[in-house]
């Protein structure tokens, strides 16, 4: 591989690896608060894409007033889900609250399927979005510049809330010690929904990114981008919200780079991430940056 | 030789000094008393002993034995029981099943044998099962064997995870705040009982307690713990008397 | 089960015994008659769904082992299952049949030559699943809930990333066509029978009360001496084993198998089989796979287009799953217990139900 090959590849494992990085800091964040992987996290990545194509196709709105609105109707699904399908459950055993996470998931692409046909759409993208920019023999889509500006930018506005504001620190409290902050008389649930709220937006912003780089819209769209995700916030320690980005930008450029580097592997492309998440529970179950993994206290 | 001997056992949480130079000997057959306030690291003693923390520092031994390093089924095989400050009973199995899992670890007949159900095996299963109606009688729970432990009352819940612990076959017996949540009827009880089983099992207790009196009425020997030091050691009636053990005590409240 | 009482006395136990073992026998004895009737007199497609009944039976109730009575949320029973489907049918498939299936990268050596009867074949279905089982076992078992399932989700991905690309093993995206069917119930039937009697023995002795303890609490489990990851692995392997030999015979049942055949949809089904029949019973999990088979064949229907009263009515992809999901959420959010919560099966309560409601106290 000479320099500007590399340079090449490491600019499509940045672009990939922020996209990963942006739908696993929503998933950190809800794991922060509620110990619970949600299932149908990935699946709001296809609802945001499928909302899309939609208020394009059907509405023929405007792309960013389509694009605009998907997020927010991904962000509402995402509370609606919290509310029906893991509130009830909060005191349940964790078995109970998984499976509903997964009946969640399969509901959600199933309806998809129903309402949309299984036929895979075009996603529209707007011209400004396309071609490419040519430095110095580098060749660099205008997409793979504008999907790790817009995550930078959804993350940082998410570091401002979580760090910075009141909310954000009921939300650490919640997840440090749920039970004594209700006891305080902070409203739990509230807190929870917001953040469902905001992890849901991001999901929804990731669908969006994602449809434009692979613009071919089915309802499963989701499940691989949400597993490995999912994997990119272990590795980087789950619940920790640096760890998650950190977490993503490297499993993009490990899957980038280790098919640049071997093309005749590119089959197992997808097997990386599940490979690397056994070699991350052998060696160092905390994942990267991760306190100890939910040790029970006796 | 003592049969459980701490050594300078030190346990530190990230940042958090839990326990300092703990020595602690405790000699076949006796019943012992490890007491202090709140957070002063009485349970943490039991969690590496058992084998669920493993101590930062120190050694940890039954007759001669290292039990630093093991896992705690290995422990527990090695005949060291234990209960639990918050009950922690298997909520739907009965109560016959709590005695029956204590006593599995004894079991010689591989899954494969019982699966087949060969003689042997069945024997066992029966021989199992006799012994534990035996032990539920001893402890008065023979009535409610096929209940399912989570519906017991809380007096019988804290009898049955005894119970579990003794199914194991243990030689020591760690017990973790077994008066607490018992009126004092129930207390007085406790305390028979407790008397009753390190007789008829040849058992040596060791036992955390807030209950002052209960501690000062049954323990030959007590230990003091505040904030991870010990500060006193020795029989009640002295220690009961040392101004360290008042401070701590009454500082707290 | 055990139901009684201390009091009983021994004289009318072996009596009960006796009678509920006879019962059993009996019971067993009409099934097999009803199998044979069947296999003479029913029609090709009553015949396949019986062995799907089978089939999913045997594949539920191994779920059931590691899922129901462990409590470990394995969510990768569809990577067992196309291992076992695999390795059954490149054994089972004569060496010509091989040759002009795998076109375009000849099948490696020693398989390229071997054919083996249907029973060895399942056997190694279940070994080489059971191997990966020993394999992923260390690993997995590291973790514990919300890390364990997404793990065991994975399995699913890789076994199938690994089917598509492993040319000359399996043929790649094109898979295996013409498998030999399966010429009787007695194949299907028998594996159904014989998995639901070791589980259910198993449950019912020392290490899977055992087992139980550790889904209740793991660590008062360990505390009482219990060896997690042994009593785990047992289960986890000796599923996976179960879930080779149902996969083999799943294969031969289909006779065309591919990478994305058994997709975590599969695992999915068995999930819900389970949650219905009340997680933690063999007894719910074999009725609810009965069931759901029916069920689920019934429900085909609604996504196949078909003619009603001379229209075309289009069928409607997903509206069965869509169902099926509601129906897991439901369960779930409102009947956790299921249809049978953790109870068994046992003569004695059958007996006490159907003589009016007066139910002894076994629950079991
Ligand atoms: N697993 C753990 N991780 C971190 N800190 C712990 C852990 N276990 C105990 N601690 C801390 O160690 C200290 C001693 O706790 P421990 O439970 O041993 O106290 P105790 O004497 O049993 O108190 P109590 O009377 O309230 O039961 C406490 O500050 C506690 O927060
Ligand atoms: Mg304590």
């Amino acid at each position: 591989m000479d320099g500007v090959t590399l340079l090449q590849q490491l600019v499509n494992g940045l672009s990939l690896g922020s996209l990963y990085a942006l739908i696993a800091v929503g998933y950190t964040m809800v794991y922060g608060i509620l110990r619970l992987i949600n299932f149908a996290h990935g699946d709001l990545i296809m609802v945001a894409a499928y909302a899309a194509v939609m208020g394009v196709g059907l509405f023929s709105w405007p792309w960013p007033v389509a694009a605009g609105v998907a997020v927010l109707l991904t962000g509402l699904v995402g509370v609606l889900l919290e509310r029906a399908a893991y509130r009830p459950l909060r005191r349940a055993p964790r078995i109970s609250l998984l499976i509903s996470a997964i009946a969640a998931s399969f509901l959600l692409e199933n309806l998809v399927l129903v309402l949309a046909g299984g036929r895979p759409r075009a996603f529209p993208a707007p011209g400004w979005l396309g071609g490419s920019l040519e430095l110095g023999g580098l060749y660099l889509p205008r997409l793979s510049l504008v999907i790790p500006a817009v995550t930078a930018l959804s993350v940082g506005a998410v570091f401002f809330l979580v760090y910075r504001t009141a909310t954000g620190r009921a939300m650490r409290a919640i997840a440090a010690d749920w039970e004594m902050v209700s006891l305080m008389g902070v409203d739990v649930n509230r807190i929870i929904s917001l953040t469902f709220l905001v992890g849901s937006l991001l999901a929804g912003v990731g669908g969006i990114l994602w449809a434009l780089k692979y613009p071919q819209v089915n309802p499963f769209l989701g499940i691989l981008p949400g597993l490995k995700a999912f994997i990119a916030a272990v590795l980087g320690g789950i619940g920790n919200l640096a760890g998650a980005v950190a977490g993503g930008l490297i499993l993009g450029l490990l899957e980038v780079l280790i098919v640049a580097a071997f093309p005749a592997w590119a089959g197992y492309r997808d097997a990386v991430a599940f490979g690397l998440l056994i070699v991350i529970l052998l060696v160092r179950p905390t994942g990267l940056w991760g306190e100890s993994l939910e040790e029970e206290k006796l | 030789m003592a049969l459980l001997e701490l050594r300078q056992v030190g346990m530190r949480f990230g940042g958090l000094l839990a326990l300092e130079d703990l020595n602690l000997e405790v000699p076949e057959g006796g019943l012992y008393g490890l007491i202090g306030p709140n957070g002063a690291g009485k349970t943490t003693v039991f969690n590496l002993i058992s084998g669920f923390l493993r101590p930062t520092s120190g050694s940890i031994r039954l007759s001669g034995t290292e039990l630093v390093g093991l896992p705690p089924h290995r422990i527990t095989a090695l005949g060291v029981a234990r209960t639990f400050q918050n009950i922690r009973l298997f909520g739907e199995l009965t109560v016959l099943d709590h005695v029956l899992v204590g006593q599995h670890l004894r079991g010689r007949a591989r899954w494969w044998q019982a699966v087949l159900g060969l003689p042997g095996a069945r024997r066992e299963a029966r021989e199992q099962e006799r012994r534990a109606w035996e032990l539920l009688t001893a402890v008065g729970l023979a009535e409610v064997a096929h209940e399912p432990a989570g519906q017991l009352p809380y007096g019988h819940q804290r009898r049955l995870e005894i119970a579990r612990a003794l199914a194991t076959g243990p030689r020591l017996l760690l017990l973790d705040e077994p008066a607490a949540g018992l009126n004092p009827q129930e207390t007085r009880e406790l305390m028979t009982f407790l008397q009753d089983i390190r007789r008829r099992y040849g058992l040596t207790l060791l036992l955390i307690e807030h209950n002052l009196p209960l501690v000062m009425g049954l323990c030959e020997h007590l230990t003091v713990l505040d904030h991870g030091l010990t500060i006193a050691q020795g029989p009640p009636a002295a220690v009961q008397k040392d101004p360290a053990v008042i401070r701590a005590y009454i500082g707290k409240r | 089960m055990r139901g009684w009482r201390p009091g009983v006395r021994a004289s009318s136990l072996a009596a009960l015994m006796t009678r509920s073992t006879w019962l059993t026998l009996a019971a067993m004895a009409l099934l097999a008659l009803c199998l044979a009737a069947a296999e003479r007199f029913g029609n090709e497609y009553q015949v396949r769904l019986l062995h799907n009944v089978a089939v999913f039976i045997t594949l539920a109730v191994s779920y059931h082992l590691i899922n129901g009575v462990c409590g470990q949320l394995h969510l990768g029973p569809n990577a067992f299952i196309t291992l076992g489907a695999y390795t059954a049918a490149l054994l089972t498939l004569t060496p010509a049949e091989k040759a002009a299936t795998f076109l375009l990268t000849p099948l490696i050596w020693p398989l390229r030559e071997v054919s083996l009867p249907l029973a060895p074949a399942l056997l190694a279905g279940g070994l080489v699943a059971a191997g990966f089982g020993v394999l992923t076992g260390f690993p997995v078992f590291r973790v514990r809930g919300d890390y364990l399932a997404i793990v065991t989700l994975g399995f699913g991905e890789v076994v199938r990333v690994a089917a598509n690309n492993l040319q000359g093993l399996t043929n790649g995206p094109l898979g295996l066509k013409g498998l030999h069917p399966l010429d009787s119930l007695w194949w299907s039937w028998g594996v159904a029978g014989l998995t639901v009697l070791v589980v259910h023995r198993l449950k019912n002795s020392s290490f899977g009360r055992a087992m139980q303890a550790i889904r209740e609490d793991e660590t008062a489990a360990r505390a009482m001496g219990v060896d997690a990851f042994r009593h785990l692995m047992l289960a986890y392997v000796l599923s996976a084993f179960f879930f080779g030999v149902g996969g083999g015979l799943l294969a031969h049942l289909i006779t065309t198998i591919s990478p994305g055949l058994f997709s975590f949809f599969l695992t999915f089904q068995l999930l819900i089989i389970i949650v219905v029949g009340g997680l933690g019973s063999t007894t719910g999990a074999v009725l609810s796979a009965v069931f759901f088979t029916l069920a689920g064949e019934w429900l085909r229907v609604v996504e196949e287009p078909r003619q009603v009263f001379g229209l075309m009515v289009p069928g409607i992809p997903g509206l069965r799953l869509v169902i099926f999901s509601l129906l897991l959420l439901l369960v779930i959010l409102f009947f956790r217990r299921g249809l049978l919560g953790r109870r068994e099966f046992s003569w004695a309560a059958l007996g006490a139900w159907l003589s009016g409601g007066r139910r002894s106290k076994s629950r079991g």
